[in-house]
């Protein structure tokens, strides 16, 4: 599905990313752990194609989409939901939404493309938001739009940047609930960058942890215990 | 005359001038607003326009002659733009004094063309016969006052066009792209939107307006090599004033500006009102020092 073999990446002189060399197979569910500043936004925004790749090769479901433009990588299936979000402030959850249609009209579904019902079936609270603006949402709510928007592009791998950094305890078991739910529900690849170690070992199936812009480890969540790679994330 | 015929008249004239620099400065506040790109050829699109409207009357009928000559310009126009966009603009991304300078050339090249194709001296277009009439008022307090048709058209034409791009950026596909572009290109990208093909989109749309402006224009005044470069300075103040890429902006300064130089004139010289809106803008700009490049923020989509 997705393959990254030997990938570099960096700003100007300095190198974040060295080597890097990853997999997530079709509808597997894969965590990507790492230190704040390991590279782990670096390696998502390569792999979407925000960011230029100086070394090194990607590969999306069959296709090398080294040199693609992000929108054609989008329109190919790859969702993303960034870190920070991404949330157009000043259009409304409704238009937010639309937004991600942009992937299927481009992939010519035409005028059929529609928001497809288990957005509001995930997530009950945006269509109580649907004509509030964006910018106006709290972060659970502003996180949660950004993942049933990636969901609107009917991705089959949608790579999730923190999804619950920073946002109140009870939500974050909200998305934690409704990350689950797509994994079962939905066919969908996952590339998931997590700061909680229990909740990581608990969806994914396979796991990377990420140190200084190399992969540092890697395994079987179910082979490996969560406590063999605390030391690599602890500060 | 009456009293207030005069006042009325000028009043009457900044309007209409308004709507004119309106239709030269959407374009560029609407390419700034979205893609940061100052476009110093913008001005030769209302010359390409205004040519382009001569050569439709020299060859259709004059009835429709007219409604050809505004597609012509208009199309004809977008299609300029378009290509700079493509072949200049899009090269230069991020390097905006590249830009600036480029652009530069293509308007002094464009002018030289026009030169050469046209002669330095201008062109004149006659209005169709149902436009070149006037409503003139015959009594009372505003006894005299001339109403010309050919600028009341000119003052519909960019109410049409205004309210058309409103709905265009509010109401379809397109205008969201345009909106969630101008608020995090990255993310819109990421989503599938193909940038590149709505800043070409857009690009080309405001050059047709400057197209479709030069078309008016041409009606009362000779097209020149150079008349461009007489609206353009105009238009960027407009832009400046008004907050780059912000339409609603845009309308209440090219308003400012048409009513300001018109108003100046009842008093003084063509030129001196010219420094005196001049004086005005920088004051302006002096009440609101983060005016120009802060205004961006609260662009297209509050418009
Ligand atoms: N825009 C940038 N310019 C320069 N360096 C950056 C930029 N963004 C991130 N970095 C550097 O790249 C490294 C990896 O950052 P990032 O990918 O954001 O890490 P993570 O997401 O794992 O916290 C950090 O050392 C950071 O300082
Ligand atoms: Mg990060």
């Amino acid at each position: 599905m997705l393959t990254l073999e030997q990938v570099g990446a960096g700003y100007g002189l300095s190198r974040v990313l060295n080597d890097v060399s990853l997999r997530v197979g079709p509808g597997e569910l894969v965590t990507m752990l790492g230190r704040n500043g390991a590279g782990k936004t670096t390696l998502l925004r390569t792999i979407v194609g925000l960011h230029p790749v100086a070394a090194g090769k990607v590969t999306f479901a069959g296709n090398d989409v080294t040199g693609m433009m992000p929108h054609a990588r989008a329109r190919s299936g790859i969702g993303y939901v960034p870190q920070g979000r991404g949330i157009f402030p000043h259009l409304t959850v409704r238009e937010n939404l639309r937004l991600g249609l942009a992937a299927r009209f481009g992939r010519g579904e035409g005028r059929g493309a529609k928001l497809p019902d288990y957005i509001f079936d995930l997530f009950p609270v945006l269509a109580r938001l649907s004509e509030r603006k964006g910018g106006l949402l709290s972060g659970g709510e502003q996180q949660q739009l950004a993942i049933a928007r990636a969901l609107a592009s009917k991705p089959t791998l949608l790579l999730l940047d923190e999804p619950t950094e920073g946002i109140q305890p009870s939500i974050v078991q909200d998305i934690q609930a409704a990350l689950k739910r797509i994994r079962c529900e939905l066919n969908v690849a996952m590339l998931l960058v997590e700061q909680y170690l229990d909740f990581a070992w608990s969806i994914a199936d396979r796991f990377y942890v990420i140190q200084r812009g190399s992969i540092a480890a890697a395994g079987d969540t179910r082979e490996c215990s969560a406590d063999s790679v605390a030391h690599l994330m602890s500060v | 005359m009456g009293e207030y015929a005069l006042l009325a008249g000028q009043l009457f004239n900044g309007v209409s001038v308004a709507s004119i620099l309106l239709l030269a400065a959407l374009g560029l506040a609407l390419s700034f607003g979205l893609m940061r790109v100052i476009n110093m050829a913008h001005g030769e699109m209302l010359m390409v326009g205004g040519y382009l409207s001569f050569l439709t009357y020299r060859f259709a009928p004059a009835r429709l002659g007219f409604v050809l000559a505004l597609i012509v310009a208009f199309v004809g126009a977008a299609a300029f733009g378009a290509l700079l966009e493509l072949v200049l603009i899009r090269r230069l991304y991020g390097r905006p004094l590249d830009t600036l300078l480029a652009t530069w050339g293509v308007s002094l090249a464009l002018q030289q063309a026009a030169r050469s194709i046209f002669g330095a001296i201008g062109v004149e277009v006659t209005a169709p016969k149902w436009l070149s009439g006037s409503f003139t008022v015959k009594s009372g307090a505003m006894a005299g006052f001339n109403l010309p048709y050919v600028r009341l058209f000119i003052i519909a034409l960019a109410v049409a066009v205004l309210s058309g791009t409103w709905l265009l950026i509010q109401r379809t596909r397109l205008g969201l792209y345009v909106r969630a572009v101008h608020q995090d290109r990255e993310m819109a990208q990421a989503l599938g939107v193909n940038t590149g093909w709505v800043d070409l989109a857009v690009f080309a749309l405001g050059t047709g307006v400057a197209g479709l402006a030069g078309s008016v224009l041409a009606f009362i005044a000779p097209v020149t090599p150079t008349v461009g470069q007489s609206y353009i300075v105009y238009a960027f103040l407009v832009v400046i004033l008004g907050g780059l890429g912000n339409l609603l902006g845009t309308l209440l300064a090219a308003a400012v500006v048409g009513l300001f130089s018109a108003g100046a004139q009842i008093f003084t010289s063509v030129s001196f009102a010219d420094v005196l809106l001049l004086m005005f803008v920088i004051a302006f700009i002096q009440f609101r020092p983060s005016g120009i490049f802060a205004a961006r923020g609260r662009a297209l989509e509050e418009a």
